[in-house]
């Protein structure tokens, strides 16, 4: 009835004059968060064309600019690389950018690829129940009893022990994300399913089967929208355990290589070489590792509350 | 000197839409061993009344000009500690639902002994034997014994006991009642109100009794003061207010009661209310869609029965066990027969549990019946669901649930809420002219031109019961089940809904099984009523036939349970 724009507007307006939006502009912690977050994320986007220098491009490095300390800390830095160099000469900044970009897109892949699990498979659990709800959970408890890290270690040593080396560099960070994905949707799982089981008897679901709609339509049309509601909490969260799980296997040398670092690739790297007195190569990337995660898991803080009218 | 005065006071909210206010100006008093009932719909301010005389209103609600005088010293005042003092010792309060009022880690007689020993410093013995005599006062049987168990060893009715037990520890002057028998049956409701009434006498305790329901009102207080719109529109002696109301508001509230002595054709139309449309009849319903002859055959059997039910049961499970002699059930509804005839409509009544609504869904084919069968024109349809040879016949019964809340799926316009039906079943020849039925059928029901485009949660309970009525309707149904259509609204919205149901029965000749617990709403809706208890059906009498001259003997104690409006005008 009403054209698209009309309703998306009306949307619009209706999200600014609500609750949400009004209490975000009166927390000051949920604003810093969120700015910090969005510069983040957009500088990780946009490392292409941020970042001073392309790290992948090896002409440009010279060994002279090697283990170069930030100019404003020591007596041989240069001005062009104010965050200092690596041991081959790279820029950290433009390492640090391009090393988000690895992370957040390693993170947000996980994230969507397990929300899709986790809500297909609770939606499923939730409404059919009997053995299909009792297979699917407690797959998600042998799931839940081993940890994150200790899976996708496995998942990493299974597939480097299958695939040639080239290859799998290549492919690492396919097998991350799938190695992250494969231990986050329990959680979504778990919670859908809780709320289906509540929405199923709910008289909207009995008006549904009276009208003599099939399960798939109400499950799907009916239920899964009203459902989805904690998703945006859990996402947000889960998007920074993600991106530290990220960090940590790469950290422990399981997932990036060194030719295409990622934040914990360049931590690991830098982690070398802080005995010898190089403490920016390590410093930096870690820096931005914690800025990135504080704020987005701050932020998904902040949302859970502010969604949960019990807390009101 | 008044035992409670309060002097013209006004509570707010504050919110950041500006101030909220939940009562105007409101001046009332109470004397010792008086009852006066705070009456009025959802919304109206009468429980924040009460709250705020007891210092309990919920943040950020706050007093904003008035006072409050106990026994002619202002207490509105008072610092957060001097108010503590003055709750339990001085005022009382009863709560709504007795399920969660009580601690249900501690046994009656720790709450009690609690209670008394922080009010009146008895000591331990002392305390014990004060919570003795209370529970005795409030007629628990054996509370030596009971007074050991925890509160969910305690039925509903006897929970309330408790409360009351609870409420009178400190010896207060003035108890406070939010709603106190609402989550009550009927026959435990009476004892309750006769038990109230009793300690306030014997006691010398005024009390404020917060409520809805004018039944309760006529059967117990002295005086009533009635508050719409968060002002008190009058307040007066309750035979006054009840027989002769002088305000508009009051006379339609009071023409808005079922009345439990004799059947009406309609209600009066209540002009007090907002929400209401005047239903124009714009379209003649033998042309239009909804009245046409439709796909489907009816085939009625000669004597003109429509539903069958021959000895239908069902049984839940209530423990599991490996080993089948260690399951449990329970049987929820027993060998229930009785055929509903073309046109009429039939009513079940019965407490909560007598297995009612087990039968409606099992007719809609939300349960499989344990055993027997469901026949709905002659075809059985209890043993196979949605199957596409039954789905015709499954598409003439649609059913209006009780929770207005609930019924309608909050994430889709009411458009898409009201087409569905019509679309999934193909009634329509295109999307267009589906929607075209949709506004047809949103006038049919009362509602304004615009509702189509919002969401359920922009509606009030009966607007609300009203589009789930006009999606009922848009499988062009010839049997309504209404399963406590009315029960979570409001009496006036009650009266709207019923007179709508009433209309839409006559011009679509649609049959209707109607459930209630309410008597009143029984006598004024059915044709015939069925009368069940522990899921069984006791008695099934024509409507008048049962009222004048009940035959079974529960039916008997059901209706000398209705509470009597005497003093209504004839």
């Amino acid at each position: 009835m009403a054209d698209s724009e009309m309703k998306s507007n009306s949307k619009w307006v209706q999200f600014l004059k609500g609750d949400l939006w009004y209490d975000f502009t009166r927390s000051p912690v949920a604003i810093v968060s969120f700015i910090t977050m969005v510069v983040c994320l957009f500088l990780a986007a946009a490392a292409q064309w941020v970042a001073p220098f392309d790290i992948f491009d090896l002409a440009t490095l010279e060994l002279m600019d090697a283990d170069l300390p930030p100019p404003w800390a020591g007596e041989y830095g240069e001005d062009k690389f104010f965050l200092g160099t690596d041991d081959q000469g790279r820029d950290i900044w433009s390492g640090i950018l391009y090393g988000a970009q690895i992370s957040v897109f390693v993170g947000l892949a996980s994230v969507i690829i397990s929300a899709i699990a986790g809500v297909s498979l609770g939606l499923l659990a939730g409404y059919a129940g009997g053995r299909i709800d009792s297979f699917i959970m407690r797959v998600a408890d042998i799931q839940l009893s081993f940890p994150a890290i200790l899976i996708a270690l496995l998942i990493d040593g299974v597939m480097r022990g299958l695939l040639p080396r080239e290859l799998h560099d290549e492919l690492a960070i396919y097998v991350l994300i799938f190695a992250i994905s494969i231990s986050g949707w329990v959680q979504y799982a778990r919670t859908i399913r809780g709320s289906v089981m509540v929405e199923k008897h709910k008289e909207y679901v009995q008006a549904g089967l009276v009208i003599g709609l099939p399960s798939r339509i109400i499950a799907v049309k009916h239920i899964l929208p009203n459902v989805l509601n904690p998703l945006f909490v859990i996402g947000t969260i889960h998007l920074a355990t993600a991106i530290i799980t990220e960090a940590t296997l790469s950290f422990l040398g399981v997932g990036m290589s060194p030719t295409t670092p990622s934040l914990g690739t360049l931590i690991r790297i830098g982690n070398e070489y802080l005995l010898s007195g190089e403490w920016w190569i390590t410093l930096f990337p870690g820096l931005a590792l914690v800025v990135l995660v504080l704020s987005v898991n701050i932020f998904g803080d902040w949302l859970r509350d502010a969604l949960n009218p019990k807390l009101r | 000197m008044a035992l409670l005065d309060v002097k013209n006071i006004s509570i707010g909210f504050p919110s950041r839409h500006g101030m909220f206010v939940a009562v105007k100006d409101v001046s009332l008093s109470v004397e010792r061993g008086e009852i006066l009932g705070v009456v009025g719909e959802s919304g109206a301010g009468k429980s924040t009344i009460g709250n705020a005389i007891i210092a309990l209103l919920e943040p950020p609600g706050e007093v904003i000009k008035g006072e409050v005088y106990l026994n002619g010293a202002r207490i509105d005042n008072l610092s957060a500690e001097e108010k503590r003092l003055i709750r339990g010792k001085k005022i009382g309060m009863i709560f709504q639902d007795p399920q969660t009022s009580l601690d249900p880690l501690k046994t009656i007689k720790q709450q009690l002994v609690e209670s008394i020993n922080l009010h009146l410093k008895l000591g331990r013995k002392g305390s014990e034997k004060k919570a003795f005599e209370l529970l005795e006062q409030v007629g628990i049987p054996d509370p030596l014994i009971r007074m050991e168990h925890y509160p969910h060893q305690f039925s509903g009715g006897m929970r309330q006991r408790v409360v009351i037990a609870l409420a009178l520890c400190g010896e207060p002057e003035l108890i406070i009642a939010d709603e106190p028998t609402t989550a009550l049956d009927v026959s435990v409701q009476k004892q309750i109100l006769d038990l109230m009434r009793k300690l306030c006498r014997e006691k010398n305790v005024g009390m404020i009794l917060v409520t809805h329901d004018m039944g309760v009102i006529a059967e117990v207080a002295d005086r009533v003061a009635v508050m719409y719109n968060s002002q008190l529109m009058e307040i007066g002696e309750t035979k006054q207010i009840i027989g002769n109301p002088q305000h508009e508001y009051t006379k339609s509230l009071i023409s808005a009661i079922p009345r439990p002595d004799k059947k009406v054709r309609r209600f009066p139309l209540v002009t007090y209310i907002e929400d209401v449309v005047e239903r124009k009849d714009e379209f003649d319903v033998s042309t239009h869609w909804l009245g046409q002859s439709r796909d489907f055959e009816m085939k009625v059997a000669d004597d003109g029965t429509i539903l069958q039910l021959e000895n239908l049961g069902m049984r839940f499970q209530i423990t599991n066990s490996l080993f089948k002699s260690k399951r449990r059930y329970l049987d929820a509804v027993k060998d229930v027969n009785f055929n509903i005839k073309e046109g009429e409509t039939f009513g079940i009544v019965g407490e909560s549990g007598s297995g009612k609504s087990t039968i409606a869904r099992m007719v809609t084919g939300l349960y499989k019946p344990y055993k027997g069968a469901v026949k709905f024109l002659g075809k059985e349809i209890s043993a196979i669901s949605h199957t596409p040879e039954v789905l015709p016949y499954r598409r003439q019964m649609q059913m209006v649930f009780q929770d207005p809340f609930s019924s309608l799926n909050a994430r889709m316009r009411v458009m898409d809420i009201v087409a569905e039906p019509i679309l999934f079943h193909k009634l329509a020849g295109s999307k267009a002219e589906a929607e075209h039925i949709v506004l047809d059928l949103l006038k049919l029901v009362g509602m304004s031109d615009d509702a189509y485009a919002k969401y359920p949660h922009q509606f009030s309970g009966g607007q609300r019961q009203r589009i789930s009525i006009a999606r009922a309707l848009a499988t062009r149904p010839r049997f309504l089940i209404c399963d406590e259509p009315t029960s979570a609204l409001d009496v006036s919205v009650q009266a709207q809904i019923l007179n709508l149901l009433k209309d839409l029965q006559e011009e679509l000749n649609l049959t209707m099984m109607f459930i209630s617990h309410d008597l009143p709403v029984i006598r004024q809706m059915c044709d015939r009523v069925a009368v069940m208890r522990h899921g069984q059906v006791l008695e099934l009498a024509e409507t008048e036939k049962l009222f004048e001259d009940p035959q079974h003997e529960y039916s008997q104690h059901l209706l000398s349970l209705m509470p009597q409006l005497d003093m209504l005008q004839a």
